[in-house]
């Protein structure tokens, strides 16, 4: 690469997508009305920041989120290792486990309604069933990942089969408890908003609705964008966090160059 | 098996409104699906979902491949690719219906622009990983232009192409459905929705299921692709990511 | 055949400048057998990649039958250390070693010809079908041998593609390469920093320095020239020449730890 350090070339990417959005409409080349500039979209952004609205909003679409996301996260972890340990109970579930875990969550968005309407409710039906299953399926392989030998060396040395869970198979598990935790925070995210967006309970995705119906254009941009900033925000917090709570384990250390 | 004797036993005992015993709601699926709604709601909604999909994938490989050979153009595209996959899919809907209105076009524009993150970073990735001791053979060897991209980059990135295809695939379910439900007059989402606003429990049931199983159908289907276009990858040993 | 004039290399990075190749000088004759060795991290494979065309020199020259080295030469086969990574883990042994001559648009007989020699020739005409990953080591770089073979180019590079197979495959490929050699005539640069290979198989070994890189001997192996691994080894002759290389490559570690500093030029 020619002397510029990398951030620059990402920083000339982002002014070039910001340059093209701020020129097509500008141009007449997309209808204003449907696509306004860029630097209209973030003048409304700024603008909707300083509302306490959206600020709301977004505390609804966080916590549906984080609510979620620990439901899902906590069932997943103790029927994994539950299902992973016990002795033919992973055979017996595993046919349903398989025919489940595809089943797209949108599916469930009329039963949501159904049983909770509008609320937060039908919002963590659809967050918890779409991020139990990432996290379940990273649980089960890093259970059946345990050694076979310190796992038989374990019982014959009596341990209990707390301390069995303790010592041996939580600290295999716990790299791919990581990676379920990582993907089901990016799916609970766009479950959450999604859920909003459809069913119409409170959060950023029932405001971007309600923008869009009333024909606020760069209002729906704005929101849409913060979406995503949220969404990097989300995706950047769960990573360092992985790579805080795996900083002993040699799966991430011998990543790191000596 | 269990899952279904379950369903019976919660539902048998429990004789909740809005939980049928399966048997009814067997009984509703064929009488509901197996009929013109198959062709007026199933059909046009997998024709949209296939367009989608495959239009995602053109466009997705036919950018990865050049962003992944170029350093110079991948640190360049990085920020904002990464900014575009981090925006949850379906909020698009409403912005596309503001762009193409409410008919069919929007609905594949719609997943084209949920699906494409996904194939297009995964390629990106795979490329950028090709092995250089390969890339060197073909350069000794004479394979360029476009046997070289046939014969090396897309075989060699395929792995990785596959997995942005599998993140991608449920990706366009979801919008499939969810493009329906926001606006539209015909297709799976559409009806299903219809069922649950004049509470014809049964059938949103019956709907809910047929989901699962198209979800559940398809990943079945790709797994077969995949083990075919893989095989070699994974016969050496390589990791089922 | 084969004339490398004054080449050098230097990598450049942001802020410092390595000088791996300072000035090579040497040449291989038509249908010669010519052994390049050096201590570790001297830039033999530097120099492969120079000789190959696939990394452009900062100065000097290649050159082929006079034509001076641009890009990869048509009339150039490579096979490489690391045979894991250079076969392609999706094609059969057959297509591996038909591929380029399908880039070279061999016609279809004379392609299938060409393939099912050269894949008896290295003893593997009954794993054609087989995928890569399916053989041992040893075999995968049998197969590297045969795509070159098949490719009858005019110069043959070999960059130590027997440092990764266990010893006793190692006199056999050895001896493989020594009848192919024979059989097609081709011209082979044969890069090692194996000295007991480079005295056993060639007709010429040069001996590089430490880096930055110049050639400290061009010495001529005067050993007969059927050569096996049991009584060519235990000649007399071939001790002293091993000693002799062995010591001159002694000397060019030396050389090295005394300056340390010229590594980097400024």
């Amino acid at each position: 690469m020619s002397g510029l350090p990398r951030w620059a070339h990402g920083a000339v990417g982002l002014a070039v997508m910001l340059g093209v959005m701020e020129a097509v409409p500008r141009l007449g080349l997309v209808d204003r009305r449907f696509l306004p500039p860029a630097s209209e979209i973030l003048a409304t952004l700024a603008r909707e920041l300083a509302t306490a609205e959206l600020w709301l909003a977004l505390g609804e679409t966080m916590r549906g989120w984080a609510i979620g996301l620990a439901i899902a996260f906590c069932a997943a972890v103790v029927l994994g290792v539950i299902i992973g340990t016990v002795p033919g109970l992973r055979a017996a579930t595993h046919s349903t486990v398989e025919f489940l875990r595809p089943i797209p969550s949108v599916a469930l968005i009329p039963l949501a309604t159904l049983l909770f309407g509008a609320s937060l409710g039908s919002t963590l039906l659809l967050v918890v069933y779409a991020s139990f299953w990432q996290v379940l399926i990273q649980v089960l392989y890093g259970v059946a990942d345990v050694d076979r030998v310190a796992y038989d060396t374990a019982r014959s040395y009596g341990l209990s089969a707390w301390s069995r869970v303790r010592h041996l198979i939580w600290p295999t598990a716990l790299p791919y408890v990581m990676t379920g935790l990582r993907l089901a925070a990016a799916v609970a995210f766009i479950l959450a908003v999604t859920a909003e967006l459809v069913i119409g309970g409170p959060g950023l995705g029932l405001s971007i609705q309600v923008a869009q119906s009333s024909g606020a254009v760069s209002t729906v941009y704005a929101l849409v964008v913060l979406a995503g900033l949220v969404g990097i925000a989300v995706n950047s917090a769960v990573r360092l966090l992985e790579r805080r709570v795996l900083a002993w384990h040699p799966s991430v250390r011998s990543e790191v160059p000596a | 098996m269990l899952l279904v004797l379950g369903w019976w036993a919660v539902s048998a005992s429990g004789g909740t409104f809005y939980l049928p015993t399966p048997g009814e709601v067997a009984a509703t699926f064929a009488e509901t699906w197996f009929s013109q709604r198959l062709l007026d709601d199933v059909l046009p909604s997998l024709a949209r979902l296939l367009a989608g999909y495959v239009l995602a994938t053109l466009l997705g490989v036919g950018l990865g491949v050049p962003i992944g050979l170029s350093p110079r153009l991948r640190a360049t595209a990085e920020p904002v690719l990464e900014f575009f996959r981090a925006i949850p899919p379906p909020i698009l809907v409403p912005l596309v219906m503001l762009l193409a209105g409410i008919d069919n076009a929007m609905k594949v524009l719609v997943i084209v622009s949920g699906c494409v993150w996904p194939i297009l970073l995964n390629t990106v990735e795979g490329v950028r990983a090709l092995d250089e001791v390969l890339s060197d053979t073909c350069r000794m060897y004479g394979v360029r232009g476009l046997s070289r991209l046939r014969r090396f980059t897309l075989r060699g990135a395929s792995p990785q192409i596959m997995a942005g295809l599998r993140q991608a695939l449920s990706i366009g379910i979801i919008l499939m459905v969810i493009s329906e439900m926001f606006a539209s007059s015909s297709g799976l989402g559409f009806t299903i929705v219809l069922f649950q606003r004049q509470f014809q429990i049964a059938e949103m049931w019956s709907g809910i299921v047929l989901l699962g199983l198209l979800g559940f159908a398809l990943s079945v289907l790709f797994r077969w692709l995949e083990r075919r276009v893989l095989s070699w990858y994974y016969g050496r040993g390589g990791e089922r990511a | 055949m084969l004339e490398v004039t004054g080449l050098k290399k230097v990598y450049q990075a942001p802020g410092r400048s390595v000088e791996a190749l300072r000035d090579l000088t040497f040449r291989v004759d038509a249908a010669e057998l010519v052994c390049v060795v050096g201590p570790s991290g001297c830039g033999k494979t530097t120099l492969l990649r120079c000789v190959a065309g696939l990394l452009p020199a900062t100065a000097g020259t290649v050159r082929v039958s006079g034509e001076p080295v641009k890009g990869p030469p048509p009339s150039m086969a490579v096979v490489f250390q690391e045979y894991g990574r250079s076969l392609f883990p999706w094609m059969t042994v057959w297509q591996n070693v038909e591929l380029p001559l399908q880039e070279k648009k061999v016609p279809r007989e004379e392609r299938r010809r060409r393939v099912a020699e050269s894949l008896e020739a290295v003893g593997l005409a009954e794993a054609a079908s087989a995928h890569p990953w399916q053989l041992s080591g040893g075999m995968q770089q049998r197969v590297a041998i045969a795509r070159a073979a098949a490719y009858e180019p005019k110069v043959l590079l070999m960059d130590e593609p027997f440092a990764a197979v266990d010893a006793q495959t190692r006199a056999d490929l050895e001896d493989l390469i020594l009848r192919l050699w024979r059989d097609l005539e081709v011209t082979t640069l044969f890069v090692t920093h194996d000295i007991d290979e480079a005295v056993y198989l060639g007709q010429r070994v040069i001996v590089l320095s430490s880096s930055p890189t110049v050639v400290m001997e061009d010495l001529k192996i005067d050993l007969p020239p059927q050569r096996d691994q049991l009584t060519t080894r235990s000649l007399p002759r071939f001790a002293e020449l091993r000693g002799h290389v062995y010591a001159q490559i002694q000397r060019a570690r030396g050389v090295r730890e005394a300056g340390p500093a010229e590594q980097e030029a400024r």
